[in-house]
């Protein structure tokens, strides 16, 4: 029963495929929403980590922390963006979200 | 080796699951928590792994703060979360089946990949004998990466500085000390000598 580059590939596949669905599922909620993307990048750092373990290359961590560190900022500036648009219209409801026509 | 296994199903099966409770359970509050849930797990993963270094950074950064920040957030706004479940059920079979055909397309990526010896010969950086990973790691980031890794902190500053400019507003109404006015004021601007003659006023 050995754990082998494709078993960590499984679960890395099946989170991200979780966080699409949740997108889709949640299309009302922009925290959960949120929520979502978190859990794809996990499961992007999860295949780079699982790579970089199995060739015994580095550079795959090394660049899971840059990847960590985008995403702590994308949450920090996400959530203020909602916290904004939240004082302003009281709401955060993902289809009110058209002011600017984009 | 078998608890090995054993602990990679535990820790997989777990992190599944909570993930696919994260984006269905009915409160937000449960979702953030589940959240930190999967995160915990996939720290266990990568300590299988043999990224320490990163399991705990994933602990701190992810549950210690972003998971932190969320439930911040969820708490604190005053949200009918009922309504903004409204049409759930609608979405069921467009996201099943786009996250299936996602799924199977990620499979057969998976399935039809395979490594060739010169790949394995070109590695960038080949993991060093004898360190711990934490050794390992810091001696590649300070060193050939130390751009990036600063660059890594300016994104940082910057989300710091913008979420700060965001959320901060100043009240109308609400008297606060404002200490670089206090410092600035000079005897000039508050004090006036005046002579004045005697018997009569100014």
């Amino acid at each position: 029963m050995e754990i082998g580059l494709a078993h960590y590939l499984t679960v890395a596949a099946i989170l991200f495929t979780l966080g699409i669905f949740g997108i889709f599922m949640n299309r009302k909620n922009v925290i959960i929403i949120m929520m979502s993307i978190e859990l794809m990048l996990l499961a992007v750092n999860i295949n780079l980590v699982a790579f970089s373990s199995f060739l015994g290359d580095l550079v795959g961590q090394v660049f899971t922390i840059f990847v960590l560190t985008v995403a702590a900022a994308e949450a920090a500036i996400g959530l203020a963006i909602l916290v904004v648009y939240f004082r302003n219209r009281g709401t955060i409801a993902v289809e009110d979200i058209n002011m600017m026509k984009g | 080796m078998v608890v090995q296994a054993l602990a990679f199903y535990l820790f997989a099966t777990v992190a599944v699951l909570s993930a696919t409770a994260v984006v269905t359970v009915r409160n937000p509050v449960h979702s953030v928590l589940l959240l930190i849930l999967t995160f915990f797990n996939a720290a266990g993963l990568f300590v299988l792994l043999g990224a320490e270094f990163l399991a705990m950074l994933l602990v701190v950064v992810y549950v210690g703060a972003v998971a932190v920040l969320f439930l911040f957030v969820v708490m604190m706004l005053d949200i009918n979360f009922v309504e903004m479940r409204q049409g759930f059920l609608n979405y069921l079979p467009i996201g099943v089946l786009i996250a299936v055909v996602l799924f199977v397309e990620l499979a057969l990526v998976g399935a039809g990949w395979t490594l060739t010896d010169e790949a394995v010969a070109v590695l960038a950086q080949p993991t060093p004998a004898g360190l711990t990973n934490v050794e390992a790691l810091g001696q590649l980031i300070y060193t050939d990466y130390v751009y990036i890794f600063q660059a890594a902190g300016l994104v940082l500053l910057v989300a710091m500085i913008g979420a700060i400019v965001l959320t901060l507003r100043h009240r109308e109404g609400v008297r606060r000390q404002k200490i670089s006015e206090q410092v600035k004021r000079t005897r000039s601007d508050t004090l006036e000598v005046k002579k004045v003659p005697v018997g009569r006023g100014i």
